[in-house]
């Protein structure tokens, strides 16, 4: 849900013409992000969480994680599954009910960065090989809206993916026995997600809600630890040139770095 | 039905499976205006896959608080046929389907102008009765027919087409087998005149280099495919005219 078209156009102009001088309603550079906050263990019960702001936004992400059985064609290993709630508390325009399609695509925009990247060793979590596995269960509960909730997810979920504990267990005749202590959960990989909005031929980095309301599209492009592209997913109803894409391609190189440095800490 | 997986997707001398060369389309048939009830209508065969696009209006929205009193409301709903893959696929839609079906109607509305018919719905659906890999490019393809074909102004016809990585080769227009296995697969959707890139996802692995390349392979594929999709909508005409004549002539 957008505001009224005649507040979108007035707005639209506003930031345009800021935009064409080189600046950001809210006094950022074109590509800086706002503040980034990362808070983990924020959930006693989940295996692995994590709080994050990114400026007003916050989003949670919380694991759990259970067996399950393995998909058919790769039996030895464990399985992944990404859930985003928009919940109506977070914002005047989320409604309660079964997941929208923005609440799908933030799902799996963050689904396919952690998975492309390989970032979680699934091979690792086969309990038995076809019919046991553990399954990793990442849920993004978004609690309040104020613009680029894909970044800040993927964020919130590598941080708690990084933060999760698992029992340590042994397998008995097929079952498995927990053993005291706990084992981190093995992570190899640690994507970060760069979203760009495009207003008026102008790429910017991190929009917050008044440019996300104005945007005419949008770019997220996820990167490996190695610099490697491993997702990208665009939106909105404007368009892109090939040049805005190779060159938002070398920002988000250079911003994924920095931002890694704050989940992965070491 | 189920078929044995080969070994190797890329043999010697660079040809896939199918005889393809790295950077070769698969050979697409399209046909524009062949539904009888909707205002536009297109179809495709490329490689094994076989999609039909429908389109209805701009007619009124229903139900009617989703109108949008400055524009058209574009709705897109893209869907798999139970038949369509080796697997049973629930004819409930998806996750998959229904991230599809934003992003295709996202890649679909910048070429409408949808500013001309405000208060009304344009409504796409594309159905997939057999699909082969790249199902969304060939879907973009054949929607964008429909729309011209339902006499919608457009800006220009919108054209996708995916490239990617195969065992470490570059590759266009990837089928199932190639996906599956491959390091990256890569779909565009470009509107040719206006540079334009409608639809862009990835996933996969690729390194900046090769990612600038992957692009260019797909705007290279598209701009094939916008040749066959032209002629396609024209030839649709060629035989309205030709039985004008016959009409005429009698």
């Amino acid at each position: 849900m957008t505001p009224p078209p005649i507040v979108v156009r007035v707005k639209q102009k506003r930031i345009a013409e800021l935009l064409s001088s080189g600046k950001r309603l809210d006094g950022r550079g074109l590509t800086d992000y706002r503040g980034i906050q990362v808070e983990v263990g924020v959930i006693e019960r989940a295996e692995g969480s994590a709080r994050v702001r990114l400026g007003k936004t916050e989003v949670m992400a919380g694991i759990k994680i259970e067996t399950g059985e393995p998909f058919s064609d790769v039996p030895n290993e464990g399985v992944l599954t990404v859930n985003a709630e928009l919940v109506p508390l977070a914002s005047p325009t989320f409604e309660p009910g079964p997941p929208d399609e923005n609440s799908i695509e933030l799902a799996r925009i963050v689904d396919r960065g952690v998975r492309e990247s390989k970032a979680i060793e699934l091979e690792k979590l086969c309990i038995e090989p076809g019919k046991k596995v553990f399954v990793v269960f990442v849920d993004v509960y978004v609690l309040n809206h104020d613009g680029n909730l894909i970044d800040a997810s993927g964020i919130a979920a590598l941080a708690a993916l990084l933060n999760t504990k698992m029992f340590k267990y042994e397998i008995e005749e097929g079952e498995i026995k927990i053993k005291p202590g706990y084992t981190s959960l093995p992570i190899r990989n640690y994507p970060i997600a760069v979203t760009f909005a495009k207003i008026n031929d102008k790429l910017i980095a991190d929009p917050w809600l008044e440019e996300e309301q104005v945007m005419d599209a949008r770019l997220t492009m996820t990167l490996d630890k190695d610099g490697k592209i491993c997702a990208i997913q665009k939106g909105g109803y404007g368009y892109f040139t090939t040049q805005q894409i190779v060159e938002a391609a070398k920002i988000a190189r250079e911003k994924t770095e920095e931002l890694r440095k704050i989940v992965v800490k070491g | 039905m189920l078929q044995k997986k080969p070994e190797k997707l890329i043999g010697k001398d660079d040809i896939r499976i199918d005889g393809r060369k790295l950077n070769e389309l698969r050979p697409a048939k399209i046909e524009v205006g062949i539904l009888g009830n909707a205002d536009g209508s297109a179809y495709i065969e490329q490689g094994k896959n076989k999609i039909l696009a429908a389109v209805y209006g701009p007619k009124e929205v229903h139900p009617r608080h989703l109108a949008l009193p400055d524009r058209a409301v574009l709705r897109c709903r893209y869907h798999m046929a139970p038949f369509s893959v080796d697997e049973r696929k629930s004819p409930a839609p998806s996750r998959r389907e229904i991230e599809l079906s934003k992003v295709i109607r996202e890649a679909l509305e910048p070429s409408i102008f949808v500013e001309y018919y405000p208060r009304t719905s344009i409504d796409i659906f594309i159905e997939v009765l057999q699909a082969d890999g790249g199902t969304r490019c060939a879907g973009i393809t054949t929607a964008s027919l429909a729309l011209a074909d339902a006499g919608i102004p457009m800006r220009d016809l919108v054209v996708a087409c995916a490239a990617g990585k195969v065992e470490g080769r570059l590759v266009l227009d990837l089928m199932d087998a190639e996906d599956k296995v491959g390091e990256a697969d890569l779909p565009l959707a470009l509107m040719p005149n206006l540079n334009a890139v409608t639809l862009l996802q990835m996933d996969g692995s690729l390194t900046i280099e090769e990612f600038e390349k992957v692009i260019n392979l797909a705007v290279e594929g598209c701009k094939q495919l916008y040749t066959l999709q032209k002629e396609a909508l024209k030839s649709k005409y060629v035989t309205v005219k030709e039985a004008v004549k016959e009409v005429v002539e009698e």
